[in-house]
């Protein structure tokens, strides 16, 4: 399959990709990692007369703890984040979701930015980053915002990024003693998208109660999805099984899915039980290791 | 508007003019008549078109030629010299790990770089590893076994049995 022709642009600096979308709108798309947007384009159910690359632009690749916070790069791979010391030391969750994303060779290319960028409720990261309350960084032409990751999924494939503007960053507080985290996601086969996902991070103080708690839930809704319910739920309480199966049962009421090949409606509910209580013990159990 | 890009693919440099779309296994395949590297499902998923660009495993139906620019590829014809053969090799023919051959060159692809980064990988990391290569004749199990002598001659150890396994 071919794509249906385009002009590449290949800048070597942020200002000049600024310069390109701001010139171009919404004629352009940018290629990051690029394993979802050239698949749609082969397909042509993306037809962008404009391709900015933003491959060759440095400094926009990397892990580090920097002011209280772990900082990674837009155009970090996959891969990277799989083997980050930093990242297995602060959030293992992030071990979790990387193998759990599509497969080694598409990990050499994908993107953290661009799995977050493209708003598919079916990724795997916006989750992880709904658990650890990530901020994403934006940059435009009037310079640089953050974004809560609460307000930056709008709807089907929509994010709040104007098209003026990179993904060039995403911040998680550096964690704190006693946290832990951990993402599942129950798939078909090796690299399918989920049937359902979990990703939990949640940090006990000194008693064994839920001092901060994050879940986001991967493709049962329309966008990503915090089960504020079942944060509330646990939120300055013991993890006893009756608060935990209530976490659970929120999530699983809270949730949209829709009914697919991957499983119906009501299979898609369980799931998210299931699986919300099973990340609640292994990220408690981690916080205590 | 078509592109000058130069790559290095297998130690040659070459220089050509692409059209943007051109999709790397095709430049590969169609403009460098490098026929080795297969197409099989076209959609990212079955791993034939597996190759190294600067010694990262890719799958290149999903990759464009311009993105190659300034960079090396390496396809199954540059893993080992004419008529000889690279430990992979040796393994997947000692070890019977392909039938109709098709997936092989993406396989061994795929192993070169997990070798590399893991020169003793336990069974289960071999078959996470090649996750994103399929494989409709042999099973796997020969695969690996295949995986496992390669990596076993590349560390100077003892082989281990190339018998058959019949199940």
């Amino acid at each position: 399959m071919i794509a249906q022709p385009f002009q590449y642009e290949s800048p070597g600096t942020l200002q000049e990709a600024i310069a390109l979308l701001q010139k171009y709108g919404d004629d352009a798309k940018i290629l990051s990692g690029g394993h979802s947007l050239i698949p749609m384009m082969k397909l042509r159910f993306a037809t962008p007369e404009y391709l900015i690359d933003i491959n060759r632009i440095p400094n926009l690749a990397f892990i580090r703890e920097e002011g209280g916070h772990i900082r990674i790069g837009g155009l970090t791979r996959e891969a990277e984040l799989e083997h980050s010391e930093l990242l297995k030391k602060h959030y293992p969750i992030f071990g979790d979701v990387t193998q759990l994303i599509a497969d080694p060779q598409v990990r050499n290319m994908g993107t953290i930015g661009g799995n977050l960028a493209h708003g598919d409720a079916a990724n795997d990261h916006p989750a992880v980053m709904i658990a650890l309350r990530a901020t994403v960084l934006a940059t435009g032409a009037e310079g640089e915002r953050e974004i809560p990751i609460d307000d930056f999924f709008y709807g089907f494939y929509q994010t709040a990024l104007s098209p003026g503007e990179i993904l060039t960053e995403v911040r998680i507080p550096a964690s704190a003693k006693g946290t832990g985290s951990a993402y599942h996601k129950l798939e078909r086969k090796v690299g399918d998208y989920a049937t359902a996902g979990v990703a939990v991070c949640l940090t006990l103080d000194g008693s064994g109660k839920v001092g901060q708690i994050g879940i986001g839930l991967t493709n049962v809704n329309p966008t990503p999805l915090r089960a504020a319910r079942s944060e509330e739920a646990l939120l300055g309480k013991p993890l006893t099984d009756e608060n935990i199966a209530l976490a659970a049962q929120f999530a699983s009421e809270d949730c949209s899915p829709s009914s697919d090949l991957r499983g119906s409606e009501e299979y898609k509910r369980a799931m998210v039980t299931v699986l919300v209580k099973r990340m609640i013990h292994k990220a408690a159990a981690r916080a205590k290791a | 508007m078509n592109k000058q890009i130069t790559v290095t693919v297998n130690g040659t440099q070459h220089t050509l003019e692409v059209e943007p779309r051109l999709l790397l296994v095709h430049m590969i395949r169609e403009v460098l008549s490098l026929t080795g590297t297969h197409i099989g499902c076209d959609t990212s998923s079955c791993g034939a078109c597996t190759i190294l660009l600067d010694g990262k495993s890719i799958k290149s139906c999903t990759v464009l030629a311009v993105q190659a620019d300034g960079k090396s590829i390496t396809t199954i014809e540059g893993v080992s010299a004419e008529g000889a053969m690279n430990p992979l090799q040796e393994g997947f023919h000692l070890n019977h790990a392909l039938h109709c051959g098709f997936c092989t060159p993406g396989m061994i692809m795929r192993a070169t770089e997990l070798l590399e980064k893991n020169p003793n990988p336990t069974e289960e990391e071999i078959r996470w590893g090649i996750a994103g290569n399929l494989c409709r004749c042999t099973g796997y199990n020969n695969i690996v076994k295949a995986i496992q002598y390669a990596g076993a001659k590349m560390r100077g150890e003892a082989l281990p049995s190339t018998e058959p396994e019949f199940v």
